[in-house]
């Protein structure tokens, strides 16, 4: 392990943080430093999780530990220590993690560049986006509760401050309010159950407070409260309301990096789930309510997806019902762990491997129609038409990411629905029925906003379109090669990074204390 | 002076009028006030977990000696907490007057251009 790889997990961090409240300055000296300066920050980003990635996939399962302003203790610890300073802490779930925000990360940057060329606030734009991705890193790689808070609130504020920063835009500050009010509540429900915690066990470090857990009343008021607290913040129907706003009213790259951010909070939530209070609940229970979540959460977002006539809401919608097929994957595992049947790390191979085709698919969607909301000059279905003859690519583009989320075959969206609807057609039919029913309501709706937006005769609005510059078609097209990638080699993938992350989760609960306590 | 379970008394009915102004006032700024509410009930709860009856702030030097000391992690929590809050609440009321500027109003039933 080289001394880089050592400090990737703080360097994650640390990079984009410096980054936001630089860009701010740099950007003074012209766009061309400040895109230089983002650029590099990103690429390096991304070099360092998929090393963290490497290495911790490479080492069979045992978490990396790493201290902040480490040197005095060495991990695992020894004869009943306990670790005093924060720690974070990475196993498979959070080096997966990691590999997703920084796919979103360097795509969106990297588009973003020719995106937001001829806007102003481009500063504050950037700035406000290296601060999403710095706490989106800290939420996945933090092995300290209250730590875990902060980070929460980073994303907050960032993200609300994205979605309305363009104080100009009416409906903007509508959503913007909207999800700070959202994230504040979902955030204080988070600290309110941290504090439960730590008035019984005097720790914030999760490793110990998974060890001593109890399952107390307390717990389980803490627990209802970290539940309802991160399924807010992920956008779990019922408490869903502000997911189409912050996703519709956000500048198009924004908000596939707010989706990352949802996944985040519901990494948080089965982190909490599995690893803290993985021996000490019901975990039938809490596995039946997951899947409740999860259907509503699938049922309602594609149904009023499928009513939409605004392009960018229309995309939001069938980003909110995703999120449902993870809570779906991941509730059938929770549901079954006690008996440990072999369809229950299927469930969950399929929950944690959509979560990153998800950011792939619907990053590549919310790029494809910024793009084509741009050329149109119009967000409304009912007015394009026919811009499918001058845009040939962006069409192809968001055709392969529209048929890739509803999970068609070849690509990655059917690779990872399979697996769900597999496993949980054997927990209980009715509930693959069900999702297999949705996915083709959303092939529906993008069949819909396809024909609306790119097919039909040429007309006075489509007359003057081209596809965009090179700028934002490359990274548009990589989102397109991990789309078919992924849907071509799903074995190669499902081996190699999404079954140690499934394992770190399902089974990797002992391991994960063990790596900071000892055994 | 014993003052038993009083603060957490009043943490959990601050933090109970806060929910109840939120999920039932009908203005922008009652809201915030709500979120503001639920904040200061959170944040009295954690300093109260870390009082300890008679206890002196946990400074080592020149302390007394055999002098118990609140606890100093919840104090540092609170901390953290309250300049979250405020870059929170700043954030809410920065919208809230934006959405004034472009709406005129700061009825959230008036408030609903994005909806369904």
């Amino acid at each position: 392990m080289t001394a880089l790889t050592l400090h990737a997990p703080i360097l994650l961090v640390a990079l984009p943080l410096l980054g936001a409240f630089a860009t701010p300055l740099v950007g003074k000296l012209g766009k061309g430093a400040r895109n230089t300066l983002i650029g590099l920050i990103v690429l390096a980003v991304a070099g360092l999780a998929a090393m963290l990635a490497i290495d911790v996939f490479g080492s069979g399962g045992i978490p990396t530990v790493y201290e902040l302003g480490g040197g005095t203790f060495t991990f695992p610890l020894s004869g009943g220590q306990v670790p005093v300073r924060i720690l974070f802490e990475v196993d498979g779930m959070s080096a997966f993690m990691g590999l997703i925000t920084a796919l979103i990360a360097l795509t969106g940057a990297f588009f973003s560049f020719s995106y937001w060329k001829e806007r102003s606030g481009g500063n504050l734009y950037f700035s406000l986006f290296l601060m999403l991705i710095a706490g989106v890193f800290g939420m996945v790689l933090t092995g300290d509760m209250f730590n875990f808070f902060v980070f929460l609130e980073i994303t907050s504020i960032a993200a609300a401050s994205m979605v309305g920063f363009r104080v100009w835009l009416k409906q903007s500050q509508e959503a913007g309010f909207k999800v700070m009010a959202m994230y504040t509540l979902s955030g204080l429900f988070v600290l309110l159950a941290i504090g439960l915690l730590y008035g019984q066990y005097g720790h914030l470090n999760i490793a110990v407070l998974a060890r001593s857990i109890q399952g107390s009343l307390t717990d389980m008021v803490a627990l209802g409260l970290l539940l309802t607290g991160l399924a807010m913040k992920a956008g779990a129907v019922p408490m869903h309301m502000w997911a189409p706003d912050a996703y519709g009213e956000s500048p198009a790259p924004m908000s596939a990096v707010l989706v990352v951010n949802s996944q985040a909070s519901l990494y948080g939530l089965f982190r909490i789930l599995f690893t803290l209070f993985g021996a000490s609940i019901s975990t039938g229970t809490v596995g039946w309510i997951l899947i409740v979540l999860a259907l509503l959460t699938i049922f309602v977002g594609v149904t009023m997806a499928l009513i939409q006539s605004d392009l960018k809401r229309l995309v939001a919608f069938g980003a909110v019902s995703q999120i449902g097929y993870m809570l779906l994957g991941v509730g059938v595992g929770m549901a079954v762990i006690a008996t440990r049947p072999e369809y229950g790390l299927v469930a969950m191979q399929g929950g944690i491997f959509h979560m990153i085709n998800d950011a792939a698919c619907v990053g590549l969607l919310f790029f494809a129609s910024g793009v084509v909301i741009r050329a149109a000059g119009t967000r409304d279905l009912n007015q394009m038409g026919g811009l499918g003859h001058r845009m040939k690519w962006t069409s192809i583009f968001f055709a392969i990411g529209a048929v890739a989320l509803a999970g068609v075959p070849p690509f990655n969206g059917f690779a990872s629905k399979f697996l769900i609807y597999e496993a949980a057609f054997k927990l209980n039919p009715f509930l693959a029925v069900l999702a297999v029913l949705s996915s083709i309501m959303l092939l529906a709706v993008f069949v819909k906003a396809f024909q609306a937006a790119f097919l039909g005769p040429r007309s006075n609005t489509s007359a003057h379109v081209s596809d965009p510059s090179l700028g934002m078609m490359l990274p548009m097209a990589a989102l397109v090669l991990v789309v078919i990638v992924f849907g071509l080699f799903p074995g190669f993938f499902v081996d190699h990074i999404v079954t140690p992350a499934a394992k770190a989760l399902w089974l990797g609960r002992d391991a994960y204390i063990n790596a900071v306590l000892g055994g | 002076m014993n003052i038993g379970n009083l603060p957490f008394i009043v943490a959990a009915l601050l933090v109970v009028l806060g929910l109840y102004t939120f999920l039932f006032k009908r203005n922008l700024i009652k809201l915030v006030i709500g979120i503001t509410l639920i904040e200061t009930g959170v944040n009295l709860f954690l300093v109260t977990l870390g009082y300890r009856t008679g206890g002196i702030s946990p400074i080592y030097t020149f302390a007394p000696e055999a002098q118990q000391m609140v606890l100093p992690t919840p104090q540092a929590l609170t901390l953290t907490s309250i300049v979250i809050g405020l870059a929170t609440t700043a954030l809410l009321l920065s919208f809230a007057v934006f959405v004034h500027r472009h709406y005129g109003t700061l009825d959230v039933r008036k408030v609903k251009e994005l909806k369904g």
